[in-house]
């Protein structure tokens, strides 16, 4: 007979970190088979590829550090595919395993792991490539090609520390009508091209391997929030602040600026404001510090697109706001019952 | 600014309006909120306060009645069963005592008497363990065996002939003290300075605890005495009316009250939302009224006295009697509980003793919890009695352990406490804070005063940071630096 002596309460609801996490990978299973469905092999390789090489970088890390073993937090599982996803299907291989490398020791590992981090990994990882490998980065690839569960998209296979080749004359042999290797959102900033919304949604337009249907996007999101594993303030605020921006642009400034569907469904928005920018360590805790901080995000994504160099804005706009939540949870702390106001 | 200012319901305005209310006041006061948009969403918040959390209820103890058990064979009374000073022994070893009989009396105006819940002798008056485990000195009585369940020490009186004063001594002379669990004297909650005045008594019947049923079948069994209590209360106190605030899944509890209810409106029902931890005063007083306790106030603030039904029920019974309170409703449950149910239990009956009757003698490794799972203790020792505060004793098992011993993880920031916490707190701050052992920062800074130590945070929390365990800890360093 013993007696166990604890603290109350004796109760817990029984939720723990493993389990949030893995719901947010089966949440994504549907976007990466999604992904495989119109790229083939290419994008089966790199998903792959860039989970395998962030679980080593996190074990390594353990070692080195001579933590417990956390792959089974299965945190490192999460930026490894949404990693993959962000990247474009043609990415060579070994510059993927170099962005999940870098996106484990310099996103997370270095701060001390899973909840010390204050940059959501995964972008980190493809900030890093973004900067090594610009060319790369930016080379995408038309989807549902014949014979992609088959044969590797030719850049996929570059040979480590090589530059890879030129897929066009691969494209151009695969006679994909009216591919141009540009995203919507390049296309509308150089071109004043409007996507069919259509292709948006199907797969059709070029885009990173995971941002493609902006609809499963959120579907999937939605499976989420209704088991509680997200904060849904979040993805209502980025979205809608960028919404109502793009709204006001569209309205005041004429057609000089995209129409809001091509802003919503476009690039990364959806799976940035879905499942990056929720990213429980690098957003703030606080409601109405949330509420800001998706607002800041949606506000810095339509800037950067509608204003900055870049077609493309999601991910810096989610690590600006990664770096002021802290900042956001400090001044805008809960509102305590009973307090008085000051 | 000595005024409280209310960060949500009552406006200043509203305050000045609350010391004399008419008696049929309109329950919700979110209409006088000085936030327009949030007024028009007031109904939504209607009957229930923000956050918290829903634990499974557990209560498979509801459908038996309050049962008896046989009297142990000794009781160990300690002297401080309440909040105050430690009564004073009337008795000396050797002494033979009839159950009912006064044998400590008060000392002061914060204390309460102590009667003897069984005939026998006293055995001696020495340290042993109270409910906190800590050795203090208590009266050892040995029961006799033939010892009868009736009370025999009592005179009837006739309250309706007292004044206030007279009431309040006379709730003091039976040992009334809440029953909810912080043992707090009734008494000296009802005497309402001179200064200050009480326009409403709220009932409290949300038993939020899970597993605990010992207030929902008093509240069914004795609706008469709740109601004859709640009068009693009232005339003591000087409210002007009752609000018996139940939760709404203690649906049976209500009608029972219903009928008892009286014409003229002085005494109204209300349900509120199942929720933990919708027991607690300030959340109780948000879900009926919409007001906010100041941070740092008291419910008589707002004119505002909080009693437990299970305190009011057994109050409407004893003090016509004049009979001492020397046993109260324990709910057994639990996984290592055999016998599980709600029983009379005399005050100083051992956890050993209780065990030996109801509990599985094989489970093996256990945790016994004095009161509710949330918020209740763990005993250290099976030598402690029942005191005046003790709502249950649960029985867990080592299946019911394991989730709690799991790994930690660290904080993943995800909000999961900040959206339970009611105080609204934001324990996920408080928590590194802790760790870090800036207690000056989380008191100052983080509102760690207003923690109430409900346990939502801990509950929740999905990387298993002991977090309230923490701030428990970082109130009790606060105070022992600075003693009041």
């Amino acid at each position: 007979m013993s007696m166990q002596l604890r603290a109350s309460p004796h109760l817990h609801s029984g939720r723990d970190v493993p389990t949030i996490m893995r719901h947010v990978v089966y949440a994504l299973l549907p976007i990466c088979a999604f992904s495989v469905w119109q790229y083939g092999l290419s994008s089966l390789a790199l998903i792959v590829t860039v989970t395998l090489s962030c679980l080593a970088a996190e074990r390594i890390s353990n070692k080195l550090s001579g933590t417990v073993n956390t792959l089974s937090d299965w945190s490192a599982t999460i930026t490894g595919v949404l990693l993959a996803l962000t990247l474009p299907p043609a990415f060579p291989l070994w510059m993927g395993a170099v962005a999940g490398f870098a996106a484990v020791w310099l996103g997370k590992s270095l701060f001390g792991g899973l909840g010390h981090n204050p940059f959501n990994p995964a972008l980190v990882g493809r900030a890093f490539v973004q900067a090594a490998f610009p060319t790369a980065i930016t080379t995408w690839a038309p989807a549902f090609t014949a014979h992609r569960f088959t044969e590797f998209i030719p850049s996929s296979l570059t040979l480590p520390l090589m530059q890879p080749n030129d897929i066009s004359s691969w494209v151009a042999s695969n006679m994909v009508d009216g591919f141009t290797g540009a995203t919507p959102l390049a296309r509308w900033k150089f071109e004043h091209f409007v996507y069919p919304v259509q292709d948006m949604i199907t797969g059709a337009a070029s885009a990173s391997t995971g941002e493609t249907s902006a609809l499963l996007l959120m579907v999937c999101g939605l499976y989420l929030i209704a088991r509680k594993f997200m904060d849904w303030r979040i993805p209502v605020a980025v979205v809608g602040s960028a919404l109502i921006l793009a709204l006001a642009f569209r309205v005041f400034g004429g057609d000089e600026y995209p129409p809001a569907h091509l802003v919503l469904l476009s690039g990364g928005l959806m799976l940035g404001a879905l499942f990056m920018a929720t990213d429980m360590a690098t957003s703030p805790v606080s409601p109405r510090a949330v509420w800001a901080y998706g607002a800041i995000i949606g506000t810095v994504t339509i800037m950067i697109r509608y204003f900055g160099g870049l077609t493309e804005g999601v991910m810096y706009a989610i690590l600006f706001g990664n770096a002021l939540a802290p900042l956001l949870d400090k001044y805008l702390q809960p509102n305590v019952f009973g307090a008085r106001k000051k | 600014m000595d005024q409280p200012v209310y960060s949500e319901a009552g406006s200043a305005k509203g305050f000045s309006l609350l010391p004399a209310p008419p008696a049929h006041l309109p329950l919700v006061e979110g209409s006088k909120s000085s936030h327009g948009l949030a007024s028009l969403f007031s109904f939504w918040r209607r009957g229930s306060f923000k956050r918290g959390v829903h634990p499974a209820p557990h209560k498979g103890t509801l459908d038996q009645p309050i049962k008896r058990m046989p009297f142990p064979r000794k009781l160990i009374l300690p002297l401080a069963q309440h909040i105050g000073k430690p009564s004073v022994p009337l008795v000396a070893v050797g002494e033979e005592v009839a159950r009912g009989q006064l044998i400590a009396r008060c000392d002061g105006t914060l204390s309460a008497p102590i009667h003897a819940p069984a005939d026998g002798v006293i055995e001696a008056i020495t340290p042993r363990p109270n409910t906190r485990g800590a050795w203090t000195d208590a009266i050892v009585l040995r029961v006799y065996e033939a010892s009868t369940q009736e009370v025999r020490c009592n005179i009837p009186q006739d309250i309706d002939e007292m004044d206030q004063a007279q009431l309040i001594t006379a709730i003091q002379q039976i040992g009334m003290v809440g029953l909810g669990g912080a043992a707090f004297p009734s008494h000296a909650k009802l005497n309402v300075p001179a200064d200050k005045q009480v326009h409403t008594l709220i009932v409290n019947g949300c038993e939020c605890e899970p597993y605990l049923t010992c207030d929902y079948k008093l509240m069914r069994e004795w609706p008469k005495e709740l109601m004859a209590g709640i009068r009693i209360a009232l005339r003591a106190s000087g409210a002007s009316r009752a609000i018996i605030g139940v939760e709404d899944n203690k649906l049976d509890a209500m009608e029972a009250i219903r009928p008892h209810l009286p014409q003229d409106g002085s005494i109204t029902l209300q349900s509120v939302a199942t929720k933990y931890p919708q027991g607690a005063e300030k959340m109780l007083i948000k879900s009926l009224l919409g007001l906010n306790v100041p941070s740092g106030g008291l419910p008589s603030q707002l004119g505002l006295v909080v009693h437990n039904v299970g305190t009011l029920a057994l109050l409407g019974r004893l003090l016509p009697l004049g009979q001492g309170l020397i046993e109260r409703v324990v709910t057994l449950a639990g996984p290592g509980i055999k016998r599980p149910g709600d029983y009379w239990i005399p005050f100083g009956t051992t956890l050993r003793s209780i065990l030996e009757w109801a509990g599985d003698p094989d489970c093996k490794e256990r945790e016994v919890i004095l009161g509710g799972p949330m918020m209740g203790q763990a005993a250290s020792t099976l030598d402690i009695p029942v005191s005046k505060g003790t709502s249950g004793i649960l029985v867990f098992d080592k299946r019911m352990l394991e989730p709690i011993t799991k790994q930690s993880w660290a904080c993943i920031h995800c909000s999961e406490c900040v959206n339970a916490c009611p105080m609204g707190l934001n324990p996920s701050q408080l928590g590194m804070l802790s760790a870090k052992l800036e207690f000056d920062e989380m008191a100052e800074h983080y509102h760690l005063g207003d923690c109430f130590e409900c346990g939502c945070c801990s509950y929740v929390c999905p990387s298993h940071i002991p977090l309230v365990q923490q701030f428990r800890a970082a109130k009790a360093f606060l105070r022992e630096r600075k003693p009041l």
